[in-house]
């Protein structure tokens, strides 16, 4: 049987210090990670750096193509906004210049109608007197001859003379416009 | 305690069945597979596997590069956002890009490395071999050297590291060589020792509880009983170094980082 001492005894003979680094692993270390420095900084960090970037670029695109149409929304708007104020405006003036042309029109309808019926009237009104000139002329010498056929009948005087006659056919006629 | 004095408690004193030893730094060394290379050891074949690994998966994840990633995209580029934004943009700042794949690498290859430890069948982080830490921290040790003096000069980066401006002049007798050492050694010791004992410890508890258990269960019956608890806490723990495997791997980027932006700012 051994005892535990000689056991601990012979392990720390046996066991090479383990803070004494062996020269062929440093080397292997410096190897290995200069192997893989290499690897990551060629092959892995350019294109993670480059996804990076490209995602950068993606949100920041994203972000500004929002903003464009932002912009250009709102232009738009305003653009309508502006273009209906004067449709509106427009439809305005176009009613107040209709309504104002409305009445010049009726005003001036009337206003004709008016000069024509006076026009009519007037006519009318001439004609009537012409008329009245007429039968009025023809009536006097309707009268007149007849008056005068009359007379001479009755008085059996000739009444030849022209002056005479129409002296005599005058005075009968204002006689007779005195008696009306 | 010393073992002399653990003897003395009578404790661990008596008969021992053979057949258990306790996991200790040896189990950290493997048998060379093919001939006696150190090439063909289990740590160093993992290590080569997870630059394989790692440049498929984000080889095929960024193939196509969409604006609308697919599942596998979207994925990588989750990982690759994080270190980009998360540890790149928010420490370096605005001449962060070009820092971006050295610390996609450092990030992803400590990660997959890491998380080997907790994998079926896997099951060793190659970063408790000291080595690979060391390695890591010699590209991050000249990076930022290097950005430093390139951007202000030798004699400025210096001169700027002795000298901090605002500090009474007496002081800097012992403040210059302190900063002298913080940027020349305890920066690449701290950087590199705490991968490699954070992957290193947790591996070794791991160990200890599995084989422990498993050799309980060989045991009377009340060991058997014991070992079931020690299973349990191997399980649990094995969610804990998940943990941890992802929180160095994001500490070591995140100081990286921090060193570059240290490097790259007007005065330090």
């Amino acid at each position: 049987m051994i005892k535990l001492t000689t056991l601990i005894n012979l392990a720390a003979e046996e066991a090479p210090s383990p803070v004494i680094p062996h020269p062929v692993e440093i080397i292997v270390g410096l190897i290995a990670f200069s192997l893989l420095f290499y690897v990551l900084k060629t092959k892995v960090v350019p294109k993670f750096e480059k996804a990076y970037e490209e995602r950068t670029n993606a949100i920041e695109g994203g972000l500004e193509r929002a903003e464009k149409a932002q912009v250009e929304a709102e232009r738009v708007l305003r653009t309508y906004t502006t273009q209906l104020a004067e449709a509106q405006s427009e439809a305005q003036k176009i009613r107040e210049e209709s309504r104002v042309q409305g009445a010049a029109i009726i005003e001036d309808l009337r206003e004709k109608a008016k000069e024509e019926a006076a026009r009519i009237t007037a006519a009318a009104q001439q004609s009537i007197e012409a008329e009245r000139q007429q039968a009025i002329t023809s009536l006097r010498n309707e009268v007149g001859a007849l008056a005068t056929e009359l007379a001479s009948k009755i008085v059996g005087e000739a009444l030849d003379d022209q002056v005479r006659q129409s002296r005599i056919v005058d005075r009968f006629v204002a006689d007779l416009e005195k008696s009306n | 305690m010393t073992i002399e004095k653990w003897n003395s408690l009578n404790l661990l004193e008596g008969e021992v069945r053979p057949g258990f030893r306790a996991p200790d730094a040896g189990d950290f060394v493997f048998p060379s597979i093919f001939g006696d290379s150190v090439l063909t050891t289990k740590p160093v074949i993992l290590v080569f596997f997870s630059v394989i690994l790692v440049s498929t998966f984000f080889i095929a994840s960024s193939r196509k590069a969409l604006v609308v990633p697919s599942k596998i995209q979207f994925a990588g580029e989750m990982v690759y956002g994080f270190v980009r934004n998360e540890i790149g943009k928010d420490v370096i700042g605005s001449e962060f890009q070009r820092f971006v794949p050295f610390l996609f690498t450092i990030f992803t290859f400590v990660l997959t490395n890491n998380i080997f430890g907790i994998i079926p069948l896997i099951q060793f982080p190659t970063m408790s071999r000291i080595g690979f830490p060391v390695a890591i921290t010699i590209f991050v040790y000249l990076t930022y050297h290097f950005v430093a003096i390139r951007k202000h000069g030798l004699f400025k980066y210096l001169k700027d590291m002795c000298f901090m401006p605002g500090i009474p002049k007496f002081m800097y007798v012992i403040l210059a060589p302190l900063e002298l050492a913080t940027y020349f050694v305890i920066r690449p010791l701290t950087l590199a020792m705490r991968l490699f004992g954070n992957m290193f410890a947790g591996h070794l508890l791991l160990i200890l509880f599995t084989l422990g258990g498993e050799y309980m269960l060989h045991d009377k019956l009340i060991m058997k009983i014991f070992s079931v608890f020690s299973f349990g806490f191997s399980l649990g723990f094995t969610f804990f170094e998940f943990f941890v495997q992802c929180l160095q791997a994001y500490i070591f980027t995140l100081l990286s980082a921090l060193y570059i932006a240290g490097a790259l700012a007007d005065e330090h």
